[in-house]
């Protein structure tokens, strides 16, 4: 018998990050399945490609970086990585957008800056941001949600139509797109932005089939879905609220402000909030703790950033979403961020390290 | 607005940042009795057990010592004595592994208890009756240092000289397991109560706010009705929650101040006590019982008895645990201390001291050991935790990097260690394991800048002594050419040795001028010789004879030391006449013809010098083997000295052996010995002498050096042994067989 | 022609704006340590003489005079760096290779000791007691381990021990407990 020795705390809470990263993927499931149902299986085979690339691609990096593989890959982050971008991208987007994008998450925006823990941006928004801007096209092809498909999709389309773009009856990807008279349809902040550009006011815009309730067909369940999941991770104390609640306030803050002024070319502060990725850049994406402030006050400004950032582009960018850049941007400013929001240590009258 | 002391009345609490709230699993323990455990069989007492320095032990090995008697003295303001916890006997005082995180050896005494529990006489003190000096000499006397944590002395913390505003007493005991203040006070609230109001008499605060944690309803409600009816006495529930029993945790929550950054309490008018505190001084005061036991939660699930125990200071953890039914596991963890703040032992033989107030023992399900250190993802869960609002990630990578500067500036020494950042890190890093680290660098740092600063001055301060003693020794120099030419002056010697000049010039004229007589040159040659030759005469003769005059000048002083010395020299001198073309191995000096002298002396003597000589002979490649020099027998004898001359000569016998030897042999030249007067000079100079010798011996070697002759190291070992007078025959004898022994082993040894 | 125009207008830019930099140089001179003492700071003060200079101020008036930085094998290659930065040159290896891991100070075997005062004479820091004839011993305290009068002792009765280890000194090294294994 011998006695070990170690360090004092004796004790750890529960939570370890391979845990944190499980129940933030577990959070993510109801906001799939909504995303599934309106806009295709597809989201699922992304999920499928996006989740193997990553996998293959973190064991390679850690293996030729000689660090231990299984500890690492079951950390669950490069899994979390894969599931925001696969989400993110447009279900029926052709295989190797997803693939490309996800090598380039875990081995250009991750590994290379030193893995986990070392990432200056979220790696899901740095490959968002790199697709986007390298095939805007099938980026931006997102299919109507199911309610107002012209021509239904079933799941072995969908595999068909990622591997082959065209569907096993044929039709290619922008075919699936239109409606009944041969228009494409756009996504619901693509189609307010094209036609407020046009001259169109909200209210005029927000007649076409694309809209519903409250803001897109299909788009509204999906950001309550992921709202759920957001306040399932809060609840479970594996995010802090500052983050989602100053995105979410900003955001709103900012659009009913302009909506106030002028209804006509603005959209509503509900519109925003329950439209695109608002949700689930609000609570998964914003939150991810490499990337984002880590004070306090600075989580606050990080988020607060982020939906200024947001309403901005949305409004009077050239993209209808905006969240990729809005992070990314973010991003770049939480080391400084950091350095002035220092708490006031106990017993310091000045605050931070100066 | 309500003045602070206002809202203090009413009741209110405030909040401190951070916290955590780890499972408290305090139930197993808290509605036990206090165990009273069987005397152990040793206790081991550790001298020191407080911040501070230890103080003088007043016990002598073997003395049997009663029940509270003092076993150190405080002998300066920093020291609290140490007290037997029961009546025994000293066993020993030696290094004894300490109940402190590094398990490094410290100053310990063993008691063996006796079993009788004798008390010494006791003097009880009325705190009514007596000045708060006494009170505070009782209270150093009785040992008492701060049981909640560090183990400051308790005497100097409550001897203030500033007003005191709040008396706070800590009985959150917001750690995990611990539940030993919690069943002091259920049990001896009034006790606690009593030394409060000892401390009040001490300090007069305004007010005695009592801090303790909500989940001891028991431990409050037999407080407060100890309380009764007093004035300014307030219990203060604070909400359970990690770190609230820090010091300054407690002072925020209780009265909303902070502590300025490197100041102490008090400087804000507050000074904190434990509640143990408080009831070891009531023991003090009142009872005259120093602290010699202290309650200690024994926890864990590897105990088949959870409980809490009174035990002695200095019982073996080891003891406490096999008490409480202990059944280790493989990797078993022992733990004193929390399981947030303890530390892990490595021997269990490490005793319970002042500042125990748990052990623990607990399973692997129960507090599992952390797995590995994973990344950092910057989560910011620990800052989140931090009760004293400091960034550990930032910390962490400072550490990492040692940089010290940005350590500093990002308050490192504000962290309290309380491991709540550690605790809820989800990639598990050992963050307080690092600032520990972190800082015992800093403090490194800061005592070696600290020491360079001393060591310049030092340098500077002896370059400019050095420098001074140059200026007077020239100064002095000058003064006395000066002086001489003054004195030349004055006393005409200056015109005397121009006559003198001038005489000697007008003679040599003289002889140049005079034809050269051959006859009168010749017998100027033979006078010349005449002396030269009578000068030899006289050389050798008092080389000779130094010695012998030596004896004779000092009859009286010590003739024996002188006798031995001059037997020494002149050994040597012969053998090394005789050792010219052999070996570098030193002869041993023994051919002593010591008539008169004291045998002994002259034996241990030769004895030594033998024993150096064969060591060298040993250093030479040829003789390998190191046989154990016999210096021993020295108990008795003036060793020292003849040591000394032994060791020169070996110094110096070194320093040839290093030498090329390239000269002629000039033995003459060793029988210079001083003539002198003190022996101890005299041995000295004859080992100078040898050694010169060996040196001149050691040249005339080329180089072929061959192992020592055996016979030369019997040879004189033989000599002591016959020359001894009986009375101390034996003694010489011994030394002489042993040195015997040792040249035989070393001849057998010899490589071939 | 334009050609000459445009270095005739460059140079006399060239030379207005020297002037103005010169000028600006000299009246606007920021009054620093003067380099010998940022040096001498930066040194570890042991006064080992290690670095062939008898101290550490005369070494770093060579430093100021060019000599080269990695000398120091007390100041190790912290010292190093932070000279290198002072001086503006690369950071080189240490000289001597090898630097002291573990602290050490001198200690004298106090029966061997002769009295001869030689290592009294050779510490730069008088941290030796003793006198002629009488046993000398190390202020252990005061002793910079610089190793100097280790040489001088003519019976060899100075080592350099490690420092003893102790509670107030402890770095919180957990991997050198000795584990001990007990018989259950």
């Amino acid at each position: 018998m011998s006695f070990k020795i170690a360090s004092s705390p004796h004790q750890h809470s529960q939570k370890n990050t391979a845990q944190l990263m499980k129940l933030v993927a577990l959070a993510a499931v109801p906001g799939i399945a909504v995303q599934a149902y309106f806009f295709g299986y597809g989201v699922l085979i992304q999920l499928v490609l996006a989740i193997i690339t990553a996998l293959s691609c973190e064991a390679a990096v850690l293996a030729i970086r000689s660090k231990k593989i299984k500890v690492k890959l079951l950390d669950h982050s490069a899994l979390v990585t894969a599931l925001l971008l696969a989400v993110a991208i447009p279900s029926y987007a052709p295989w190797w957008l997803v693939v490309i994008g996800t090598a380039f998450a875990i081995v250009v925006v991750k590994q290379l800056y030193g893995g986990l823990g070392n990432n200056l941006f979220n790696p899901a928004m740095a490959a968002y941001v790199l697709l986007l801007v390298s095939f805007p096209l099938p980026m931006t092809s997102w299919l109507p949600a199911a309610p107002v498909q012209h021509l239904s999709v079933g799941p072995v389309d969908a595999v068909c139509a990622i591997f082959t773009d065209f569907s096993c009856s044929g039709y290619s990807v922008s075919q699936l797109r239109q409606d009944a008279d041969g228009i494409s349809m756009a996504t619901p902040l693509d189609t307010l932005k094209t036609d407020l550009s046009q001259g169109y006011t909200t209210a005029e815009s927000m007649k076409k089939p694309v809209f519903g309730w409250l803001s897109g067909e299909g788009w509204f369940w999906v950001n309550l879905a992921y709202l759920l999941g957001g306040l399932f991770l809060l609840q479970q104390k594996v995010i802090q609220w500052r983050i989602p609640v100053a995105v979410l306030g900003s955001l709103f803050g900012c659009s009913l402000l302009a909506w106030l002024i002028s209804p006509d070319t603005n959209a509503s502060p509900l519109f925003q909030l329950f439209s695109g990725a608002t949700m689930l850049a609000a609570f998964f994406i914003a939150t991810d703790p490499v990337s984002a402030s880590t004070t306090e006050k600075g989580r606050l400004i990080f988020g607060a950033l982020i939906g200024v950032l947001v309403f901005l582009i949305r409004s009077y960018g050239g993209y209808p979403d905006a969240f990729a850049f809005a992070v990314m941007l973010a991003n770049m400013t939480v080391p400084l961020i950091d350095y002035y929001t220092q708490p006031r240590t106990y017993g310091h009258k000045n605050k931070g390290a100066r | 607005m309500p003045t602070l002391f206002q809202q203090i009345q009413a009741g209110k609490v405030w909040d401190f940042h951070g916290g955590i709230h780890p499972p408290s699993r305090k139930e197993r323990t808290n509605q036990k009795p206090v165990a009273l455990l069987d005397i152990p069989d040793r206790l081991y007492i550790p001298l020191r057990q407080h911040i501070g320095v230890p103080g003088k032990v007043l016990v002598k090995v073997g003395d049997r010592v009663l029940k509270g008697q003092a076993l150190t003295q405080a002998d300066n303001a920093m020291a609290v004595p140490v007290h037997a916890p029961t009546s025994g006997t000293v066993l020993a005082i030696e290094l004894h592994t300490s109940a402190h995180p590094s398990s490094l050896a410290e100053p310990t005494l063993v008691l063996a208890p006796d079993g009788m529990d004798e008390w010494r006489p006791r003097r009880p003190l009325d705190p009514d009756q007596v000045d708060i000096y006494t009170l505070l000499e009782r209270i150093q006397e009785s040992g008492i240092s701060g049981m909640g944590g560090a183990g400051f002395p308790t005497h100097i913390k409550v001897n203030v000289k500033q007003p005191v505003d709040y008396l706070i007493i800590n009985a959150v005991e917001c750690e995990p397991y611990i539940t030993a203040d919690d069943m002091l006070m259920q049990e001896r609230a009034s006790d606690i109560i009593a030394g409060i109001e000892i401390l009040v008499k001490l300090l007069s605060p305004k007010a005695v706010l009592i801090g303790i944690e909500d989940d001891k309803p028991i431990a409050a409600a037999s407080l407060k009705a100890a309380i009764g009816q007093k004035d300014n006495y307030f219990v203060r529930e604070v909400p359970t929650k990690y770190p609230s029993g820090g010091e300054k945790q407690l002072i925020q929550l209780l009265t909303n101040k902070e502590v300025p950054a490197g100041r102490r309490p008090l400087d804000i008018g507050i000074v904190m006590q434990n509640v143990g505190t408080a009831f070891a001084i009531a023991q003090a005061v009142l009872d005259d019982i120093p602290l010699i036991h202290r309650v200690v939660t024994v926890a864990g699930e590897t105990l088949a008895q959870q409980q809490n125990v009174l035990a002695l200071i200095g019982t073996p953890v080891s003891d406490l645990l096999n008490a409480c039914g202990f059944q280790a596991e493989p990797q078993q963890r022992i733990i004193i201390g929390g399981p947030m703040m303890g530390f892990a032992i490595a021997d269990w033989s490490v005793p319970v001291v002042k500042t125990t107030n748990c052990i623990l023992a607990p399973t692997e399900n129960e507090l599992g050991a952390a797995s590995d250190e994973m990344d950092c993802i910057r989560c910011g869960a620990c800052a989140d935790a931090c009760p004293a609002s400091l960034l550990p990630q930032q910390l962490l990578w400072y550490s990492k990097a040692k940089d010290q500067d940005k350590l500093a500036e990002y308050n490192l020494s504000d962290c309290i260690e309380c491991g709540a950042c550690a605790y809820v890190c989800p990639s598990e890093i050992p963050l307080v394991h690092y600032y520990r680290v972190a800082k015992a660098d800093i403090r490194e740092t800061q005592r070696e800048a600290l020491k360079a600063e001393q060591a310049k001055a030092r340098f500077d301060a002896r370059t400019e002594r050095l420098e001074r003693d140059k200026q007077e020794r020239l100064e002095r120099n000058q003064q006395l050419a000066a002086q001489r030419v003054a004195q030349q002056q004055a006393s005409g010697q200056a015109t005397q040795s121009a006559a003198a000049v001038q005489q000697a010039l007008e003679r040599t004229q003289q002889q140049n001028a005079q034809p050269l007589d051959k006859e009168q040159i010749i017998a100027e040659r033979e006078r010349k010789k005449a002396e030269a030759l009578a000068y030899q005469q006289q050389k050798q003769q008092a080389v000779t004879s130094a010695p012998v005059a030596d004896d004779a000048a000092t009859p009286a002083e010590d003739p024996r030391k002188a006798a031995i010395a001059a037997a020494l020299a002149r050994a040597k001198a012969k053998k090394q006449a005789e050792a010219l073309p052999e070996v570098a191995a030193e002869p041993a000096p023994a051919e002593a013809p010591a008539a008169d002298a004291d045998a002994k002396k002259a034996a241990v003597a030769a004895a030594i010098a033998r024993a150096k000589a064969k060591k060298l002979s040993q250093q030479e490649p040829e003789a390998a083997v190191e046989p154990a020099p016999a210096e021993a027998p020295a108990s008795d004898v003036d060793a020292k000295k003849a040591a000394v001359a032994a060791a020169i000569a070996r110094a110096k016998a070194k320093k040839l052996t290093q030498q090329e030897p390239e000269a002629a042999v000039e033995p003459a030249s060793v029988e210079t010995p001083a003539p002198d007067v003190d022996a101890k000079k005299a041995a000295v100079a004859a080992a100078i002498a040898r050694a010169k010798a060996k040196k001149l011996a050691e040249q005339a070697q080329v180089q072929q050096i061959e192992p020592a002759p055996a016979a030369e190291v019997t040879e004189p070992v033989a000599a002591p042994a016959e020359s001894a007078p009986e009375q101390d025959a034996k003694k010489a004898a011994i030394a002489a067989a042993i040195a015997r022994a040792k040249a035989k082993k070393q001849q057998n040894s010899e490589p071939l | 022609m334009s050609i000459i125009t445009a270095l005739w207008a460059l140079g006399i830019l060239a030379l207005i704006f020297g002037a103005v930099l010169g000028y600006a140089a000299i009246r606007f001179k920021v009054d620093s340590d003067p380099l010998v003492e940022q040096i001498d700071e930066i040194l570890p003060q042991t006064q080992c003489g290690q670095c062939g200079y008898p101290g550490c101020r005369p070494y770093a008036e060579a430093i100021a005079n060019g000599d080269d930085i990695n000398k120091c094998p007390p100041g190790g290659d912290a010292t190093i760096k932070k000279l290198a930065d002072l001086m503006g040159v690369e950071a080189k290896p240490l000289d001597a290779a090898q630097t002291p891991a573990v602290k050490r100070v001198a200690f004298i075997r106090e029966d061997e000791c002769i009295g001869c005062t030689k290592c009294i004479q050779a510490c730069p820091v008088d941290a030796i007691v003793g006198a002629s004839k009488q046993m000398h011993t190390v202020i252990v305290d005061e002793c910079t381990g610089c190793d100097l009068c280790v040489e001088p002792c003519p019976v060899d009765c100075i080592d350099m021990v490690p420092l003893a280890s102790s509670i107030e000194r402890w770095k919180w090294d957990l991997k050198a407990i000795p584990v001990k294994v007990l018989e259950s």
